[in-house]
Protein backbone atom coordinates (compact mmCIF):
# COMPACT_ATOMS: atom_id res chain seq x y z
CA UNK A 1 0.00 0.00 0.00
CA UNK A 2 1.29 3.55 -0.79
CA UNK A 3 1.26 6.73 0.94
CA UNK A 4 -1.52 9.35 -0.11
CA UNK A 5 -1.24 12.94 0.27
CA UNK A 6 -3.99 15.95 0.29
CA UNK A 7 -2.47 18.13 -2.22
CA UNK A 8 -5.76 20.53 -3.08
CA UNK A 9 -8.60 21.71 -0.81
CA UNK A 10 -12.04 23.90 -1.50
CA UNK A 11 -14.46 24.51 0.97
CA UNK A 12 -17.71 26.68 0.03
CA UNK A 13 -18.74 29.59 2.70
CA UNK A 14 -21.32 27.70 4.87
CA UNK A 15 -24.76 28.64 5.63
CA UNK A 16 -27.72 29.47 3.31
CA UNK A 17 -27.25 28.66 -0.22
CA UNK A 18 -29.13 30.17 -3.33
CA UNK A 19 -26.76 27.65 -4.75
CA UNK A 20 -27.55 24.06 -6.29
CA UNK A 21 -25.79 21.13 -4.15
CA UNK A 22 -23.92 20.64 -7.75
CA UNK A 23 -23.05 23.92 -7.93
CA UNK A 24 -21.66 23.89 -4.11
CA UNK A 25 -19.68 20.46 -5.20
CA UNK A 26 -18.48 22.23 -8.15
CA UNK A 27 -17.24 25.59 -6.76
CA UNK A 28 -15.38 23.53 -3.89
CA UNK A 29 -13.97 20.92 -6.28
CA UNK A 30 -12.88 23.48 -8.56
CA UNK A 31 -11.03 25.13 -5.57
CA UNK A 32 -9.69 21.66 -4.64
CA UNK A 33 -8.45 21.49 -8.82
CA UNK A 34 -6.78 24.97 -8.61
CA UNK A 35 -5.35 24.74 -5.40
CA UNK A 36 -3.65 21.34 -6.62
CA UNK A 37 -2.84 23.21 -10.06
CA UNK A 38 -4.93 19.87 -11.63
CA UNK A 39 -6.73 19.82 -13.90
CA UNK A 40 -9.94 17.32 -14.76
CA UNK A 41 -8.45 15.15 -17.32
CA UNK A 42 -5.86 14.10 -14.46
CA UNK A 43 -8.70 13.15 -12.12
CA UNK A 44 -9.32 9.43 -12.38
CA UNK A 45 -12.37 9.20 -9.70
CA UNK A 46 -14.86 10.51 -7.77
CA UNK A 47 -15.65 9.81 -4.58
CA UNK A 48 -18.42 12.00 -2.78
CA UNK A 49 -20.39 12.51 0.54
CA UNK A 50 -23.80 13.50 0.41
CA UNK A 51 -26.36 12.40 3.39
CA UNK A 52 -29.75 12.98 1.63
CA UNK A 53 -29.80 14.69 -1.63
CA UNK A 54 -33.36 13.02 -2.14
CA UNK A 55 -35.28 14.83 0.34
CA UNK A 56 -32.98 18.00 -0.31
CA UNK A 57 -33.43 18.64 -4.27
CA UNK A 58 -35.18 15.27 -5.46
CA UNK A 59 -31.26 14.14 -6.23
CA UNK A 60 -30.30 10.48 -6.42
CA UNK A 61 -27.03 9.70 -7.71
CA UNK A 62 -25.36 13.58 -7.26
CA UNK A 63 -21.84 11.52 -7.75
CA UNK A 64 -22.40 11.26 -11.15
CA UNK A 65 -24.01 14.34 -11.80
CA UNK A 66 -21.55 16.30 -9.88
CA UNK A 67 -18.10 14.34 -12.40
CA UNK A 68 -20.36 14.93 -15.43
CA UNK A 69 -20.60 18.82 -14.03
CA UNK A 70 -17.02 19.27 -13.64
CA UNK A 71 -16.69 17.61 -17.09
CA UNK A 72 -14.51 14.84 -15.72
CA UNK A 73 -15.57 12.67 -18.46
CA UNK A 74 -16.90 8.99 -17.60
CA UNK A 75 -15.06 8.10 -14.53
CA UNK A 76 -16.08 6.23 -11.64
CA UNK A 77 -18.36 8.33 -9.14
CA UNK A 78 -19.78 7.15 -5.81
CA UNK A 79 -22.02 8.48 -3.70
CA UNK A 80 -20.96 7.74 0.05
CA UNK A 81 -24.03 7.93 3.06
CA UNK A 82 -22.63 7.33 6.59
CA UNK A 83 -24.93 10.01 7.51
CA UNK A 84 -23.32 12.97 9.51
CA UNK A 85 -20.12 11.42 7.72
CA UNK A 86 -20.96 10.66 4.69
CA UNK A 87 -17.57 12.65 3.55
CA UNK A 88 -15.49 11.42 5.87
CA UNK A 89 -15.93 7.53 4.71
CA UNK A 90 -16.11 9.10 1.33
CA UNK A 91 -12.31 10.21 1.98
CA UNK A 92 -11.47 7.30 3.72
CA UNK A 93 -12.46 4.96 0.75
CA UNK A 94 -10.97 7.43 -1.64
CA UNK A 95 -7.49 7.07 0.43
CA UNK A 96 -7.61 3.28 0.36
CA UNK A 97 -8.18 3.33 -3.70
CA UNK A 98 -5.14 5.58 -4.56
CA UNK A 99 -2.95 3.89 -1.43
CA UNK A 100 -3.76 0.65 -3.29
CA UNK A 101 -2.19 1.86 -6.71
CA UNK A 102 -5.21 1.33 -8.62
CA UNK A 103 -6.29 5.33 -9.02
CA UNK A 104 -3.25 7.80 -8.68
CA UNK A 105 -5.10 11.13 -8.55
CA UNK A 106 -8.57 11.19 -6.97
CA UNK A 107 -11.38 14.01 -6.11
CA UNK A 108 -13.13 13.22 -2.31
CA UNK A 109 -15.60 15.25 -0.54
CA UNK A 110 -19.01 16.13 0.10
CA UNK A 111 -22.32 18.56 -0.25
CA UNK A 112 -25.69 18.83 1.55
CA UNK A 113 -28.17 21.43 1.27
CA UNK A 114 -29.94 21.08 4.43
CA UNK A 115 -30.77 24.22 5.74
CA UNK A 116 -32.72 25.10 2.96
CA UNK A 117 -35.14 22.23 4.05
CA UNK A 118 -36.63 24.07 6.65
CA UNK A 119 -36.11 23.02 10.68
CA UNK A 120 -39.20 20.40 10.68
CA UNK A 121 -38.51 18.49 7.67
CA UNK A 122 -34.72 18.49 8.20
CA UNK A 123 -35.72 17.77 11.57
CA UNK A 124 -37.70 14.36 10.21
CA UNK A 125 -34.81 13.22 7.46
CA UNK A 126 -32.15 13.87 10.10
CA UNK A 127 -33.57 11.09 11.97
CA UNK A 128 -33.92 8.59 9.45
CA UNK A 129 -30.25 7.99 10.55
CA UNK A 130 -31.72 6.54 13.67
CA UNK A 131 -32.65 3.21 14.04
CA UNK A 132 -35.99 3.34 12.37
CA UNK A 133 -37.61 0.22 13.83
CA UNK A 134 -37.60 1.39 17.78
CA UNK A 135 -36.31 4.99 17.37
CA UNK A 136 -38.39 5.52 14.56
CA UNK A 137 -42.05 5.62 15.92
CA UNK A 138 -40.64 7.31 19.13
CA UNK A 139 -40.30 10.15 17.21
CA UNK A 140 -36.47 10.30 18.44
CA UNK A 141 -34.52 13.34 17.19
CA UNK A 142 -30.74 14.19 17.11
CA UNK A 143 -30.83 16.78 19.78
CA UNK A 144 -33.26 14.29 21.61
CA UNK A 145 -30.38 11.32 21.37
CA UNK A 146 -27.57 13.77 23.08
CA UNK A 147 -30.00 15.21 25.42
CA UNK A 148 -30.24 11.31 26.60
CA UNK A 149 -26.29 10.80 26.63
CA UNK A 150 -26.24 14.47 28.70
CA UNK A 151 -28.10 13.28 31.77
CA UNK A 152 -26.70 9.65 31.62
CA UNK A 153 -23.57 11.26 31.71
CA UNK A 154 -24.61 13.56 34.84
CA UNK A 155 -25.85 10.11 36.59
CA UNK A 156 -22.77 8.44 35.53
CA UNK A 157 -20.20 10.36 36.85
CA UNK A 158 -21.76 11.92 39.53
CA UNK A 159 -22.31 15.43 38.35
CA UNK A 160 -25.14 17.58 39.24
CA UNK A 161 -27.18 18.20 35.78
CA UNK A 162 -27.04 22.00 36.23
CA UNK A 163 -23.67 21.68 36.70
CA UNK A 164 -22.81 19.80 33.96
CA UNK A 165 -25.13 21.71 31.80
CA UNK A 166 -22.82 25.12 32.46
CA UNK A 167 -19.66 22.71 31.74
CA UNK A 168 -21.40 21.78 28.31
CA UNK A 169 -21.62 25.73 27.64
CA UNK A 170 -18.23 26.48 27.42
CA UNK A 171 -17.77 24.20 24.38
CA UNK A 172 -20.66 26.16 22.59
CA UNK A 173 -18.49 29.50 24.01
CA UNK A 174 -15.65 28.28 22.32
CA UNK A 175 -16.72 27.00 19.40
CA UNK A 176 -18.98 29.93 19.05
CA UNK A 177 -15.81 32.51 19.52
CA UNK A 178 -13.95 30.38 16.74
CA UNK A 179 -16.58 30.35 14.42
CA UNK A 180 -17.18 34.14 15.27
CA UNK A 181 -13.42 34.46 13.48
CA UNK A 182 -13.78 32.22 10.65
CA UNK A 183 -15.15 33.89 7.32
CA UNK A 184 -16.50 31.04 5.79
CA UNK A 185 -18.88 29.86 9.05
CA UNK A 186 -22.18 30.00 9.05
CA UNK A 187 -22.11 32.48 12.14
CA UNK A 188 -18.93 34.64 11.18
CA UNK A 189 -18.73 37.82 13.13
CA UNK A 190 -21.99 36.37 15.08
CA UNK A 191 -22.10 34.91 19.37
CA UNK A 192 -18.64 35.27 19.11
CA UNK A 193 -18.78 35.91 23.09
CA UNK A 194 -21.37 34.18 24.45
CA UNK A 195 -21.78 33.62 28.08
CA UNK A 196 -23.03 30.80 29.97
CA UNK A 197 -26.25 31.93 30.97
CA UNK A 198 -26.67 32.85 26.98
CA UNK A 199 -26.47 28.79 26.34
CA UNK A 200 -28.49 27.76 29.33
CA UNK A 201 -31.47 30.35 28.39
CA UNK A 202 -31.93 29.54 25.23
CA UNK A 203 -34.90 28.10 24.07
CA UNK A 204 -34.81 24.26 24.92
CA UNK A 205 -35.27 22.00 22.02
CA UNK A 206 -34.68 18.85 23.80
CA UNK A 207 -34.33 18.70 27.63
CA UNK A 208 -31.58 19.29 28.74
CA UNK A 209 -29.86 20.81 25.34
CA UNK A 210 -30.70 24.38 24.18
CA UNK A 211 -30.81 25.88 20.58
CA UNK A 212 -27.03 26.43 21.60
CA UNK A 213 -26.01 23.37 22.53
CA UNK A 214 -26.90 22.14 18.86
CA UNK A 215 -25.65 22.71 15.74
CA UNK A 216 -27.66 24.14 13.16
CA UNK A 217 -28.62 22.95 9.58
CA UNK A 218 -26.36 24.22 6.60
CA UNK A 219 -25.75 24.36 3.38
CA UNK A 220 -22.33 23.83 1.66
CA UNK A 221 -19.80 22.03 0.00
CA UNK A 222 -16.01 20.68 0.81
CA UNK A 223 -13.88 18.49 -1.41
CA UNK A 224 -10.18 17.66 -1.69
CA UNK A 225 -7.72 16.51 -4.25
CA UNK A 226 -5.73 13.70 -3.03
CA UNK A 227 -2.90 11.74 -4.75
CA UNK A 228 0.14 9.26 -4.34
CA UNK A 229 2.52 10.96 -1.35
CA UNK A 230 5.44 10.14 -4.22
CA UNK A 231 3.99 12.07 -6.50
CA UNK A 232 2.86 14.69 -4.10
CA UNK A 233 6.01 17.47 -4.15
CA UNK A 234 5.22 18.31 -8.20
CA UNK A 235 1.81 19.77 -7.00
CA UNK A 236 2.27 21.12 -3.86
CA UNK A 237 4.75 22.74 -1.62
CA UNK A 238 3.06 22.00 1.25
CA UNK A 239 1.04 18.39 1.25
CA UNK A 240 -0.10 16.85 3.77
CA UNK A 241 -0.37 12.88 4.55
CA UNK A 242 -3.01 10.65 5.55
CA UNK A 243 -1.22 8.92 8.04
CA UNK A 244 -3.80 7.07 9.50
CA UNK A 245 -7.42 6.07 8.98
CA UNK A 246 -10.03 4.11 11.24
CA UNK A 247 -14.38 3.78 10.81
CA UNK A 248 -16.32 1.91 12.74
CA UNK A 249 -20.33 0.96 12.76
CA UNK A 250 -22.72 1.15 15.91
CA UNK A 251 -26.17 -0.26 16.60
CA UNK A 252 -29.88 0.75 17.42
CA UNK A 253 -29.54 2.94 20.55
CA UNK A 254 -31.01 -0.14 23.05
CA UNK A 255 -28.38 -2.35 22.31
CA UNK A 256 -25.80 -0.03 23.14
CA UNK A 257 -23.96 -1.32 26.43
CA UNK A 258 -23.58 2.41 27.83
CA UNK A 259 -24.49 5.81 25.29
CA UNK A 260 -21.76 7.90 26.80
CA UNK A 261 -18.80 5.44 25.57
CA UNK A 262 -20.14 4.44 22.51
CA UNK A 263 -17.82 1.37 21.31
CA UNK A 264 -17.95 2.58 17.45
CA UNK A 265 -16.23 5.95 18.29
CA UNK A 266 -13.97 3.65 20.31
CA UNK A 267 -12.67 1.36 17.92
CA UNK A 268 -12.81 3.75 15.09
CA UNK A 269 -10.01 6.03 16.81
CA UNK A 270 -8.13 3.09 18.14
CA UNK A 271 -7.71 2.16 14.46
CA UNK A 272 -6.92 5.00 12.95
CA UNK A 273 -4.07 5.43 15.68
CA UNK A 274 -2.75 2.28 15.09
CA UNK A 275 -2.62 2.58 11.37
CA UNK A 276 -0.77 5.82 11.68
CA UNK A 277 1.69 4.73 15.12
CA UNK A 278 0.58 7.71 17.07
CA UNK A 279 -0.97 7.89 20.40
CA UNK A 280 -3.38 10.93 21.49
CA UNK A 281 -0.35 12.73 22.87
CA UNK A 282 1.22 13.22 19.86
CA UNK A 283 -1.25 14.73 18.26
CA UNK A 284 -1.58 18.99 18.17
CA UNK A 285 -5.10 19.71 16.63
CA UNK A 286 -8.40 18.22 16.42
CA UNK A 287 -11.69 18.92 14.06
CA UNK A 288 -14.23 16.81 16.06
CA UNK A 289 -17.92 16.22 15.54
CA UNK A 290 -19.47 18.73 18.29
CA UNK A 291 -22.99 18.18 16.95
CA UNK A 292 -24.45 19.27 20.41
CA UNK A 293 -21.97 20.38 23.23
CA UNK A 294 -22.07 16.94 24.98
CA UNK A 295 -21.39 14.92 21.79
CA UNK A 296 -18.13 16.69 22.20
CA UNK A 297 -17.40 16.06 25.64
CA UNK A 298 -17.91 12.24 24.23
CA UNK A 299 -15.73 12.46 21.35
CA UNK A 300 -12.39 13.68 23.30
CA UNK A 301 -13.10 10.83 25.64
CA UNK A 302 -13.63 7.97 23.36
CA UNK A 303 -10.77 9.30 21.11
CA UNK A 304 -8.73 8.64 24.39
CA UNK A 305 -7.68 12.35 25.24
CA UNK A 306 -8.92 12.79 28.03
CA UNK A 307 -10.10 9.98 30.62
CA UNK A 308 -13.50 8.85 31.12
CA UNK A 309 -15.93 11.80 32.81
CA UNK A 310 -12.88 14.05 32.22
CA UNK A 311 -14.01 16.34 29.13
CA UNK A 312 -16.25 18.45 31.06
CA UNK A 313 -13.69 19.93 33.34
CA UNK A 314 -11.31 19.64 30.91
CA UNK A 315 -13.31 22.26 28.29
CA UNK A 316 -14.31 24.39 31.25
CA UNK A 317 -10.41 25.22 32.67
CA UNK A 318 -9.80 25.87 28.26
CA UNK A 319 -7.73 22.98 27.85
CA UNK A 320 -9.27 22.26 24.25
CA UNK A 321 -8.95 25.97 23.15
CA UNK A 322 -6.29 27.71 21.70
CA UNK A 323 -3.01 27.47 23.82
CA UNK A 324 -4.58 24.38 25.41
CA UNK A 325 -3.41 20.81 26.08
CA UNK A 326 -5.15 20.32 23.02
CA UNK A 327 -6.87 22.66 20.47
CA UNK A 328 -10.08 21.37 19.61
CA UNK A 329 -12.66 23.22 16.60
CA UNK A 330 -10.47 26.14 16.17
CA UNK A 331 -12.37 26.55 12.47
CA UNK A 332 -15.51 26.77 14.67
CA UNK A 333 -16.49 23.13 14.77
CA UNK A 334 -20.43 22.00 13.85
CA UNK A 335 -21.45 24.68 15.94
CA UNK A 336 -19.79 27.45 15.00
CA UNK A 337 -18.49 26.74 11.62
CA UNK A 338 -22.50 25.46 10.43
CA UNK A 339 -22.88 21.52 9.65
CA UNK A 340 -23.80 21.06 6.03
CA UNK A 341 -24.03 16.66 6.95
CA UNK A 342 -22.52 15.45 3.82
CA UNK A 343 -19.40 17.59 3.60
CA UNK A 344 -18.52 18.44 7.60
CA UNK A 345 -16.18 15.36 7.15
CA UNK A 346 -14.04 17.20 4.45
CA UNK A 347 -14.29 20.55 6.00
CA UNK A 348 -12.82 19.05 9.00
CA UNK A 349 -9.88 18.36 6.60
CA UNK A 350 -10.28 21.52 5.01
CA UNK A 351 -9.33 23.31 8.22
CA UNK A 352 -6.61 20.73 9.22
CA UNK A 353 -4.90 21.40 6.05
CA UNK A 354 -5.25 24.98 6.32
CA UNK A 355 -3.67 24.98 10.17
CA UNK A 356 -0.59 23.12 8.58
CA UNK A 357 -0.02 25.63 6.40
CA UNK A 358 -0.60 28.62 9.13
CA UNK A 359 -3.38 29.60 6.55
CA UNK A 360 -5.97 29.86 9.10
CA UNK A 361 -7.69 32.71 10.68
CA UNK A 362 -6.16 34.76 12.75
CA UNK A 363 -6.91 34.48 16.20
CA UNK A 364 -7.63 30.22 15.18
CA UNK A 365 -4.23 29.39 13.85
CA UNK A 366 -2.18 27.41 16.00
CA UNK A 367 0.97 28.69 16.94
CA UNK A 368 3.64 26.64 15.80
CA UNK A 369 1.78 24.80 13.18
CA UNK A 370 0.47 21.00 14.06
CA UNK A 371 2.73 18.51 13.36
CA UNK A 372 -0.33 16.10 13.41
CA UNK A 373 -4.14 16.71 13.00
CA UNK A 374 -6.93 14.54 13.69
CA UNK A 375 -10.60 14.15 12.61
CA UNK A 376 -13.27 12.26 14.19
CA UNK A 377 -17.40 12.38 12.48
CA UNK A 378 -19.89 10.66 13.63
CA UNK A 379 -22.82 9.30 11.47
CA UNK A 380 -26.72 8.86 13.24
CA UNK A 381 -26.78 7.92 16.80
CA UNK A 382 -23.46 6.72 17.03
CA UNK A 383 -24.37 4.37 13.75
CA UNK A 384 -21.02 5.28 11.78
CA UNK A 385 -18.08 6.61 13.35
CA UNK A 386 -14.62 7.72 10.66
CA UNK A 387 -11.58 9.16 12.11
CA UNK A 388 -8.56 10.60 9.83
CA UNK A 389 -4.73 10.83 11.30
CA UNK A 390 -2.71 13.77 9.09
CA UNK A 391 0.36 14.69 9.31
CA UNK A 392 2.55 17.45 7.66
CA UNK A 393 5.41 14.59 7.28
CA UNK A 394 5.35 11.51 5.41
CA UNK A 395 6.98 9.49 8.32
CA UNK B 1 -26.48 -29.77 -20.44
CA UNK B 2 -28.49 -32.42 -19.11
CA UNK B 3 -28.64 -32.68 -15.13
CA UNK B 4 -27.29 -29.18 -14.53
CA UNK B 5 -29.46 -27.06 -12.60
CA UNK B 6 -31.92 -27.59 -9.45
CA UNK B 7 -35.87 -29.07 -9.57
CA UNK B 8 -38.25 -25.78 -8.54
CA UNK B 9 -39.06 -28.14 -5.97
CA UNK B 10 -35.14 -28.09 -4.54
CA UNK B 11 -34.99 -24.05 -4.77
CA UNK B 12 -38.81 -24.33 -3.02
CA UNK B 13 -37.37 -26.18 -0.01
CA UNK B 14 -34.85 -24.10 0.38
CA UNK B 15 -36.40 -21.20 0.56
CA UNK B 16 -38.59 -22.75 3.28
CA UNK B 17 -35.67 -22.44 5.78
CA UNK B 18 -36.80 -19.44 8.63
CA UNK B 19 -34.11 -17.16 9.72
CA UNK B 20 -36.47 -14.80 10.87
CA UNK B 21 -37.68 -16.06 14.54
CA UNK B 22 -39.80 -13.18 15.78
CA UNK B 23 -40.66 -10.84 12.76
CA UNK B 24 -40.33 -7.19 13.65
CA UNK B 25 -44.62 -7.52 12.37
CA UNK B 26 -45.27 -10.08 14.83
CA UNK B 27 -43.15 -8.10 17.92
CA UNK B 28 -45.63 -4.47 17.22
CA UNK B 29 -48.49 -6.87 17.10
CA UNK B 30 -47.72 -7.87 20.49
CA UNK B 31 -46.78 -4.72 21.82
CA UNK B 32 -50.57 -3.32 20.49
CA UNK B 33 -51.64 -6.44 22.70
CA UNK B 34 -49.82 -5.11 25.90
CA UNK B 35 -46.95 -7.83 25.63
CA UNK B 36 -43.54 -7.22 25.57
CA UNK B 37 -42.34 -10.03 23.49
CA UNK B 38 -38.49 -10.67 22.90
CA UNK B 39 -36.33 -14.23 22.05
CA UNK B 40 -34.70 -16.27 24.77
CA UNK B 41 -31.72 -17.59 23.53
CA UNK B 42 -30.25 -21.74 23.98
CA UNK B 43 -27.01 -21.28 23.53
CA UNK B 44 -26.52 -18.69 26.36
CA UNK B 45 -29.67 -18.04 28.20
CA UNK B 46 -29.95 -14.64 27.99
CA UNK B 47 -33.11 -12.84 26.31
CA UNK B 48 -32.92 -10.33 23.17
CA UNK B 49 -35.41 -7.80 22.86
CA UNK B 50 -36.27 -6.02 20.62
CA UNK B 51 -36.18 -9.16 18.41
CA UNK B 52 -33.06 -9.88 15.68
CA UNK B 53 -32.24 -12.65 13.53
CA UNK B 54 -29.66 -13.73 16.13
CA UNK B 55 -29.09 -13.61 19.75
CA UNK B 56 -27.97 -10.08 20.43
CA UNK B 57 -25.51 -11.02 22.88
CA UNK B 58 -23.93 -14.24 21.68
CA UNK B 59 -25.41 -14.63 17.91
CA UNK B 60 -26.67 -18.22 18.63
CA UNK B 61 -29.37 -18.75 16.14
CA UNK B 62 -31.44 -21.13 18.56
CA UNK B 63 -34.49 -18.61 20.33
CA UNK B 64 -37.36 -19.52 21.70
CA UNK B 65 -40.33 -16.74 22.07
CA UNK B 66 -40.70 -15.37 25.53
CA UNK B 67 -43.10 -12.49 26.84
CA UNK B 68 -40.99 -10.11 28.77
CA UNK B 69 -42.43 -8.72 32.28
CA UNK B 70 -42.33 -4.96 31.26
CA UNK B 71 -40.75 -4.38 34.00
CA UNK B 72 -37.40 -2.13 34.31
CA UNK B 73 -35.43 0.68 35.03
CA UNK B 74 -35.02 4.11 33.83
CA UNK B 75 -32.17 4.66 32.35
CA UNK B 76 -32.13 8.08 30.38
CA UNK B 77 -34.79 10.40 29.02
CA UNK B 78 -35.33 13.46 27.28
CA UNK B 79 -38.15 16.03 26.52
CA UNK B 80 -38.48 16.67 22.63
CA UNK B 81 -39.35 20.36 22.29
CA UNK B 82 -38.57 20.40 18.35
CA UNK B 83 -40.19 17.77 16.93
CA UNK B 84 -40.12 16.06 13.16
CA UNK B 85 -42.35 16.90 10.94
CA UNK B 86 -45.35 14.38 11.35
CA UNK B 87 -44.63 14.80 15.56
CA UNK B 88 -45.90 16.91 17.66
CA UNK B 89 -43.85 18.16 20.75
CA UNK B 90 -43.55 18.00 23.75
CA UNK B 91 -43.56 13.84 23.94
CA UNK B 92 -40.76 12.01 26.04
CA UNK B 93 -38.49 9.31 24.46
CA UNK B 94 -36.90 6.87 27.05
CA UNK B 95 -34.74 4.34 27.28
CA UNK B 96 -35.21 1.50 30.18
CA UNK B 97 -33.23 -1.72 31.74
CA UNK B 98 -35.45 -4.40 31.62
CA UNK B 99 -35.86 -7.06 34.15
CA UNK B 100 -34.48 -9.56 32.17
CA UNK B 101 -31.88 -7.71 30.64
CA UNK B 102 -32.11 -5.96 27.55
CA UNK B 103 -32.75 -2.38 27.45
CA UNK B 104 -35.47 -1.02 25.75
CA UNK B 105 -36.64 2.29 23.81
CA UNK B 106 -39.92 3.74 24.21
CA UNK B 107 -42.06 6.56 25.79
CA UNK B 108 -42.45 7.70 29.16
CA UNK B 109 -45.64 8.93 30.14
CA UNK B 110 -45.61 11.92 32.51
CA UNK B 111 -46.40 15.17 32.25
CA UNK B 112 -43.29 17.09 30.82
CA UNK B 113 -43.23 19.35 33.68
CA UNK B 114 -42.38 16.68 36.07
CA UNK B 115 -39.83 15.36 34.17
CA UNK B 116 -36.65 15.75 36.62
CA UNK B 117 -33.09 14.09 36.37
CA UNK B 118 -34.32 12.62 40.08
CA UNK B 119 -36.36 10.15 37.99
CA UNK B 120 -33.23 8.38 36.31
CA UNK B 121 -32.87 5.19 38.04
CA UNK B 122 -36.48 4.21 39.30
CA UNK B 123 -38.33 1.48 38.91
CA UNK B 124 -41.05 1.63 35.54
CA UNK B 125 -43.55 -0.95 33.59
CA UNK B 126 -45.04 -1.34 30.31
CA UNK B 127 -47.91 0.94 30.99
CA UNK B 128 -49.40 0.77 27.01
CA UNK B 129 -48.04 2.08 23.80
CA UNK B 130 -47.80 4.95 21.73
CA UNK B 131 -48.85 4.33 17.91
CA UNK B 132 -46.99 6.42 15.32
CA UNK B 133 -49.61 7.43 12.56
CA UNK B 134 -46.76 7.04 10.34
CA UNK B 135 -45.80 9.13 7.07
CA UNK B 136 -45.28 9.19 3.54
CA UNK B 137 -41.32 7.77 4.51
CA UNK B 138 -42.11 5.31 7.26
CA UNK B 139 -43.90 2.13 5.53
CA UNK B 140 -47.21 2.90 7.67
CA UNK B 141 -47.62 3.18 11.04
CA UNK B 142 -45.84 1.89 13.85
CA UNK B 143 -45.53 1.00 17.56
CA UNK B 144 -43.52 1.28 20.46
CA UNK B 145 -44.24 0.44 23.77
CA UNK B 146 -44.77 3.51 26.88
CA UNK B 147 -43.53 3.39 30.42
CA UNK B 148 -44.52 4.46 33.31
CA UNK B 149 -43.02 5.77 36.78
CA UNK B 150 -44.08 2.71 39.27
CA UNK B 151 -41.57 3.51 42.15
CA UNK B 152 -42.73 7.13 43.81
ZN1 LIG C 1 -27.05 -16.05 23.22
Amino acid sequence: MRDVAIIGIGHTKFGRAAKSSLELFSEAALQAMDDAGVTGKEIEALFQGAALPGFEEAQVMPAAFSAAELNLGPIPATRYEGACASASVAIRDAVMWVASGDFDMVLAGGVEKALSMGTAFATRTFAMSCHSPTEGPVGLTFPGVFAMAARRYAVEYGIPLDELREKMAYVSMKNHKHGALNPLAQFYKKMGELKVEDVLNARMVADPLTLLDCCPFSDGAAALVLCAAEDARRYSDAPVYVLGTGQASGSALSKMEDITKPVSRVQSARMAFKHARLEPKDINLLEIHDCFTIAELIALECMGFFGWGEAANATANGETDIGGKIPTNMSGGLIGKGHPIGATGASQVYWIVKQMRGEAAKGNQVDPVPEYGMTDTLGGDFGTLCHLILGRDRR
Amino acid sequence: MVGVGKTQEEIEKELAKQYIPLSYAEYEEALSNGKLMGLKCLSCNKITCHPMPVCQWCSGRDMERVELSGEGELLTFTVIRVAPESFEAPYIPCLVKTKEGPNVIGRLELEPEQASQALIGKRVKMSGTYTYKGDKFSGGAHVCPVFKIVEP
